[in-house]
Protein backbone atom coordinates (compact mmCIF):
# COMPACT_ATOMS: atom_id res chain seq x y z
CA UNK A 1 0.00 0.00 0.00
CA UNK A 2 1.51 3.38 -0.81
CA UNK A 3 0.85 5.98 1.42
CA UNK A 4 0.61 9.79 0.83
CA UNK A 5 1.06 12.75 2.97
CA UNK A 6 -2.35 15.20 3.32
CA UNK A 7 -2.83 18.39 5.14
CA UNK A 8 -5.96 18.79 6.36
CA UNK A 9 -7.11 22.57 7.83
CA UNK A 10 -9.98 22.42 10.33
CA UNK A 11 -11.98 25.34 12.39
CA UNK A 12 -13.94 25.15 15.15
CA UNK A 13 -16.90 27.41 15.76
CA UNK A 14 -19.10 27.95 18.18
CA UNK A 15 -22.92 26.98 17.35
CA UNK A 16 -25.19 29.82 16.70
CA UNK A 17 -27.13 29.33 19.53
CA UNK A 18 -23.70 29.64 21.91
CA UNK A 19 -23.39 33.41 22.00
CA UNK A 20 -19.30 34.39 20.48
CA UNK A 21 -18.30 37.59 23.09
CA UNK A 22 -14.83 37.48 20.85
CA UNK A 23 -16.73 38.09 17.68
CA UNK A 24 -19.20 40.29 18.53
CA UNK A 25 -16.77 42.57 20.63
CA UNK A 26 -14.65 42.78 17.05
CA UNK A 27 -18.17 43.92 15.29
CA UNK A 28 -19.21 46.31 18.27
CA UNK A 29 -16.19 47.71 19.31
CA UNK A 30 -13.41 47.90 16.37
CA UNK A 31 -15.65 47.54 12.83
CA UNK A 32 -18.79 49.74 13.99
CA UNK A 33 -16.67 52.47 14.83
CA UNK A 34 -14.44 52.69 12.25
CA UNK A 35 -16.84 52.75 9.56
CA UNK A 36 -17.50 49.39 8.54
CA UNK A 37 -21.46 49.12 9.58
CA UNK A 38 -21.90 47.04 7.13
CA UNK A 39 -20.48 44.69 8.75
CA UNK A 40 -23.44 42.76 10.27
CA UNK A 41 -21.83 39.53 12.34
CA UNK A 42 -18.12 38.51 12.76
CA UNK A 43 -18.07 34.64 14.42
CA UNK A 44 -14.35 33.65 15.78
CA UNK A 45 -13.29 30.37 15.58
CA UNK A 46 -10.40 28.08 16.66
CA UNK A 47 -7.85 27.08 13.18
CA UNK A 48 -6.25 23.56 13.18
CA UNK A 49 -4.18 22.25 10.46
CA UNK A 50 -3.14 18.23 10.63
CA UNK A 51 -0.20 16.83 8.76
CA UNK A 52 -0.78 12.89 8.26
CA UNK A 53 -0.18 10.13 6.01
CA UNK A 54 -2.96 8.04 4.63
CA UNK A 55 -3.90 5.85 1.61
CA UNK A 56 -5.73 8.28 0.02
CA UNK A 57 -8.01 11.74 0.38
CA UNK A 58 -11.05 9.30 1.75
CA UNK A 59 -8.86 7.74 4.54
CA UNK A 60 -7.65 10.63 5.68
CA UNK A 61 -10.71 13.07 5.74
CA UNK A 62 -12.02 9.91 7.75
CA UNK A 63 -9.26 9.58 10.19
CA UNK A 64 -9.77 13.78 10.94
CA UNK A 65 -13.58 13.21 11.36
CA UNK A 66 -12.87 10.10 13.91
CA UNK A 67 -10.32 11.54 16.23
CA UNK A 68 -12.28 15.14 16.03
CA UNK A 69 -15.26 12.94 17.18
CA UNK A 70 -13.68 10.43 19.90
CA UNK A 71 -11.22 12.62 21.14
CA UNK A 72 -13.64 15.55 21.56
CA UNK A 73 -11.32 17.65 19.50
CA UNK A 74 -14.45 20.10 19.63
CA UNK A 75 -17.20 20.27 22.12
CA UNK A 76 -20.12 19.14 20.75
CA UNK A 77 -22.54 21.22 23.29
CA UNK A 78 -20.99 24.58 22.05
CA UNK A 79 -19.06 23.90 18.71
CA UNK A 80 -19.20 22.36 15.05
CA UNK A 81 -15.96 22.03 12.69
CA UNK A 82 -15.52 22.69 9.61
CA UNK A 83 -12.66 20.90 7.03
CA UNK A 84 -11.88 24.00 5.15
CA UNK A 85 -9.23 22.31 2.77
CA UNK A 86 -7.57 18.65 1.92
CA UNK A 87 -4.33 18.74 0.18
CA UNK A 88 -1.97 15.86 -0.68
CA UNK A 89 1.31 17.08 -0.51
CA UNK A 90 3.78 16.77 -3.44
CA UNK B 1 -12.85 4.15 59.61
CA UNK B 2 -11.49 7.70 58.61
CA UNK B 3 -11.91 9.32 55.79
CA UNK B 4 -9.51 9.98 52.91
CA UNK B 5 -9.46 12.02 50.18
CA UNK B 6 -7.53 12.67 46.92
CA UNK B 7 -6.87 15.75 45.44
CA UNK B 8 -5.18 15.35 41.52
CA UNK B 9 -2.67 17.35 40.59
CA UNK B 10 -2.15 18.15 37.38
CA UNK B 11 0.57 20.05 35.18
CA UNK B 12 -0.71 23.84 35.88
CA UNK B 13 -3.20 22.77 38.72
CA UNK B 14 -2.92 25.94 41.23
CA UNK B 15 -5.18 26.17 44.52
CA UNK B 16 -4.60 22.38 44.86
CA UNK B 17 -2.18 23.12 47.55
CA UNK B 18 -5.00 25.37 49.67
CA UNK B 19 -7.20 22.53 49.01
CA UNK B 20 -4.71 20.17 50.76
CA UNK B 21 -4.72 22.82 53.59
CA UNK B 22 -8.76 23.56 54.23
CA UNK B 23 -9.49 19.59 54.47
CA UNK B 24 -6.02 18.73 56.45
CA UNK B 25 -5.92 21.89 59.05
CA UNK B 26 -9.15 23.11 59.01
CA UNK B 27 -11.68 20.17 58.58
CA UNK B 28 -9.28 17.58 60.07
CA UNK B 29 -9.34 15.46 57.39
CA UNK B 30 -6.58 13.00 55.74
CA UNK B 31 -6.21 14.21 52.15
CA UNK B 32 -3.68 13.51 49.62
CA UNK B 33 -2.42 15.77 46.40
CA UNK B 34 -1.68 13.14 44.02
CA UNK B 35 -0.11 13.40 40.65
CA UNK B 36 -2.49 12.60 37.72
CA UNK B 37 -0.79 9.71 36.42
CA UNK B 38 -0.20 7.66 39.93
CA UNK B 39 -4.19 8.17 40.72
CA UNK B 40 -5.41 5.12 42.12
CA UNK B 41 -9.37 5.26 43.36
CA UNK B 42 -9.43 2.15 45.25
CA UNK B 43 -7.35 3.88 48.18
CA UNK B 44 -9.86 7.30 48.69
CA UNK B 45 -13.28 7.73 49.43
CA UNK B 46 -13.72 10.87 47.29
CA UNK B 47 -11.70 12.84 44.85
CA UNK B 48 -11.49 16.44 44.02
CA UNK B 49 -9.96 18.24 40.30
CA UNK B 50 -8.73 21.03 41.67
CA UNK B 51 -8.31 25.03 40.00
CA UNK B 52 -5.98 25.88 37.63
CA UNK B 53 -4.75 25.92 33.94
CA UNK B 54 -4.46 21.67 33.45
CA UNK B 55 -2.23 21.38 30.29
CA UNK B 56 -1.85 25.31 29.90
CA UNK B 57 -5.66 25.14 28.82
CA UNK B 58 -4.39 24.22 25.40
CA UNK B 59 -7.28 23.85 23.12
CA UNK B 60 -10.06 24.22 25.52
CA UNK B 61 -9.69 24.46 29.41
CA UNK B 62 -9.73 20.94 30.57
CA UNK B 63 -10.02 19.08 27.79
CA UNK B 64 -6.32 17.39 27.52
CA UNK B 65 -6.61 16.92 31.43
CA UNK B 66 -10.22 14.97 30.53
CA UNK B 67 -8.02 12.34 28.89
CA UNK B 68 -5.75 11.75 31.73
CA UNK B 69 -5.30 8.39 33.24
CA UNK B 70 -6.57 10.02 36.55
CA UNK B 71 -10.43 10.63 35.24
CA UNK B 72 -10.62 6.94 34.16
CA UNK B 73 -10.19 5.98 37.51
CA UNK B 74 -12.18 8.91 38.97
CA UNK B 75 -14.82 7.66 36.45
CA UNK B 76 -15.27 4.22 38.40
CA UNK B 77 -15.54 6.83 41.46
CA UNK B 78 -18.44 8.46 39.97
CA UNK B 79 -20.13 5.10 39.28
CA UNK B 80 -19.74 3.75 42.42
CA UNK B 81 -21.48 7.27 43.92
CA UNK B 82 -18.38 8.17 45.16
CA UNK B 83 -17.89 12.01 45.51
CA UNK B 84 -16.35 13.42 42.61
CA UNK B 85 -15.84 17.05 42.87
CA UNK B 86 -14.66 19.98 40.46
CA UNK B 87 -13.48 23.33 41.24
CA UNK B 88 -13.09 26.24 38.39
CA UNK B 89 -10.65 24.35 36.16
CA UNK B 90 -11.88 20.72 38.02
CA UNK B 91 -15.34 21.47 36.48
CA UNK B 92 -14.07 22.50 33.24
CA UNK B 93 -12.54 18.81 33.67
CA UNK B 94 -15.35 17.65 34.43
CA UNK B 95 -18.10 18.62 31.61
CA UNK B 96 -15.16 17.84 29.05
CA UNK B 97 -14.58 14.44 30.63
CA UNK B 98 -19.07 14.35 30.36
CA UNK B 99 -19.04 13.59 33.86
CA UNK B 100 -21.20 16.45 34.07
CA UNK B 101 -23.54 18.32 31.68
CA UNK B 102 -22.90 21.59 29.73
CA UNK B 103 -19.61 23.67 28.87
CA UNK B 104 -17.66 26.51 30.31
CA UNK B 105 -17.20 28.99 27.31
CA UNK B 106 -15.41 32.35 27.47
CA UNK B 107 -16.56 35.18 30.01
CA UNK B 108 -18.52 37.38 28.32
CA UNK B 109 -16.07 39.84 29.38
CA UNK B 110 -13.31 38.64 27.53
CA UNK B 111 -11.28 39.41 30.53
CA UNK B 112 -9.98 37.02 33.35
CA UNK B 113 -12.36 37.70 36.94
CA UNK B 114 -10.55 37.36 39.86
CA UNK B 115 -13.19 38.99 42.69
CA UNK B 116 -15.50 37.90 45.48
CA UNK B 117 -19.31 36.95 44.45
CA UNK B 118 -22.07 36.12 45.98
CA UNK B 119 -23.99 32.46 45.56
CA UNK B 120 -27.03 31.06 46.38
CA UNK B 121 -27.80 27.51 46.81
CA UNK B 122 -30.27 25.97 44.78
CA UNK B 123 -30.26 22.13 45.77
CA UNK B 124 -28.76 20.63 48.86
CA UNK B 125 -29.08 17.60 48.26
CA UNK B 126 -25.76 16.82 47.31
CA UNK B 127 -22.39 15.75 47.65
CA UNK B 128 -21.37 19.44 48.32
CA UNK B 129 -23.65 21.64 49.36
CA UNK B 130 -25.64 18.88 52.18
CA UNK B 131 -24.73 20.91 55.20
CA UNK B 132 -26.57 23.83 53.54
CA UNK B 133 -29.82 25.39 53.54
CA UNK B 134 -31.53 25.81 50.19
CA UNK B 135 -31.55 29.77 49.67
CA UNK B 136 -28.50 29.87 51.68
CA UNK B 137 -26.53 33.39 50.55
CA UNK B 138 -22.71 32.19 50.40
CA UNK B 139 -19.47 34.87 50.09
CA UNK B 140 -16.43 33.39 48.07
CA UNK B 141 -14.34 34.10 45.39
CA UNK B 142 -13.92 33.54 41.61
CA UNK B 143 -11.08 33.63 39.36
CA UNK B 144 -11.14 32.28 35.68
CA UNK B 145 -11.65 33.23 32.20
CA UNK B 146 -14.06 30.50 31.12
CA UNK B 147 -16.51 30.74 33.48
CA UNK B 148 -19.78 31.67 31.22
CA UNK B 149 -21.84 28.37 31.53
CA UNK B 150 -23.87 27.23 28.63
CA UNK B 151 -26.24 24.18 28.26
CA UNK B 152 -28.52 23.74 25.20
CA UNK B 153 -31.65 22.05 27.41
CA UNK B 154 -31.42 24.28 29.95
CA UNK B 155 -35.02 23.11 30.68
CA UNK B 156 -34.09 19.39 31.11
CA UNK B 157 -31.34 20.64 33.81
CA UNK B 158 -33.54 22.71 35.53
CA UNK B 159 -36.14 19.72 35.92
CA UNK B 160 -33.65 17.26 37.46
CA UNK B 161 -32.68 20.16 39.40
CA UNK B 162 -29.34 19.68 38.64
CA UNK B 163 -28.89 23.34 39.24
CA UNK B 164 -26.59 23.45 42.54
CA UNK B 165 -25.47 27.21 42.93
CA UNK B 166 -26.48 30.36 41.57
CA UNK B 167 -24.85 33.75 41.40
CA UNK B 168 -26.70 36.07 43.03
CA UNK B 169 -26.93 39.44 44.73
CA UNK B 170 -27.07 39.77 48.54
CA UNK B 171 -30.91 39.40 48.43
CA UNK B 172 -30.21 36.20 46.83
CA UNK B 173 -31.58 37.79 43.36
CA UNK B 174 -29.78 36.00 40.56
CA UNK B 175 -29.76 39.30 38.63
CA UNK B 176 -27.69 40.49 35.95
CA UNK B 177 -25.08 42.60 37.81
CA UNK B 178 -24.62 39.53 40.08
CA UNK B 179 -23.80 37.24 36.53
CA UNK B 180 -20.03 37.72 36.58
CA UNK B 181 -18.93 35.93 33.37
CA UNK B 182 -22.56 35.52 31.80
CA UNK B 183 -23.41 31.93 33.08
CA UNK B 184 -26.83 31.22 31.41
CA UNK B 185 -29.73 31.23 34.30
CA UNK B 186 -26.19 33.10 36.43
CA UNK B 187 -25.73 29.32 37.24
CA UNK B 188 -21.94 28.52 38.97
CA UNK B 189 -22.66 25.33 39.88
CA UNK B 190 -24.31 21.80 38.63
CA UNK B 191 -24.59 18.02 39.53
CA UNK B 192 -25.23 14.98 37.93
CA UNK B 193 -28.77 13.16 38.52
CA UNK B 194 -27.10 10.96 41.38
CA UNK B 195 -25.66 14.10 43.20
CA UNK B 196 -22.20 12.73 44.08
CA UNK B 197 -20.83 14.47 41.25
CA UNK B 198 -20.59 18.58 41.48
CA UNK B 199 -18.87 21.22 39.36
CA UNK B 200 -18.50 24.60 41.03
CA UNK B 201 -16.55 27.67 39.67
CA UNK B 202 -15.76 29.65 42.48
CA UNK B 203 -13.34 28.70 44.65
CA UNK B 204 -14.88 27.36 48.32
CA UNK B 205 -10.98 26.60 49.42
CA UNK B 206 -9.89 30.20 49.41
CA UNK B 207 -12.60 31.18 51.52
CA UNK B 208 -12.72 28.45 54.49
CA UNK B 209 -11.13 30.78 56.74
CA UNK B 210 -12.82 34.01 58.22
CA UNK B 211 -8.99 35.80 57.66
CA UNK B 212 -8.82 35.20 54.31
CA UNK B 213 -12.56 36.60 53.56
CA UNK B 214 -12.93 40.43 53.41
CA UNK B 215 -16.35 40.26 55.21
CA UNK B 216 -14.66 37.82 57.89
CA UNK B 217 -17.00 35.01 56.32
CA UNK B 218 -15.77 31.64 56.16
CA UNK B 219 -18.12 29.94 53.58
CA UNK B 220 -16.02 27.89 52.02
CA UNK B 221 -15.59 24.87 54.93
CA UNK B 222 -19.44 24.29 53.96
CA UNK B 223 -18.56 22.30 50.97
CA UNK B 224 -15.96 20.91 52.22
CA UNK B 225 -17.82 19.39 55.44
CA UNK B 226 -20.93 18.35 53.04
CA UNK B 227 -17.99 16.41 50.92
CA UNK B 228 -16.98 14.36 54.34
CA UNK B 229 -20.46 14.08 55.48
CA UNK B 230 -21.69 12.80 52.45
CA UNK B 231 -18.89 10.22 52.40
CA UNK B 232 -19.49 9.20 56.16
CA UNK B 233 -23.23 8.57 55.69
CA UNK B 234 -22.15 6.33 52.47
CA UNK B 235 -19.23 4.28 55.19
Amino acid sequence: MIYSEFIIEVVLENKPAARDPVGETIRRDLLAKKGYDMVSNVRSGQYLRFYLTAENEKKAEEIIEELLNKLRIFNPVTQNFKILKLQKES
Amino acid sequence: MSVKIAVIDFPGSNCDLDTIHVLNDVINIKADLVWHNYFKESKYDGVILPGGFAFGDYLRAGIIAAHSPAIDEARVMLEDGRPVIGICNGFQVLTEAQFLPGALLQNDTLTFICKWVMVKVENNETAFSNKMNIGDILNIPIAHAEGRYYIENLKELEENNQIVFRYSNENGECTKDSNPNGSLANIAGVCNLERNCIGFMPHPERASESILSPKGTSHGKNFFNSMVEFIKKRL
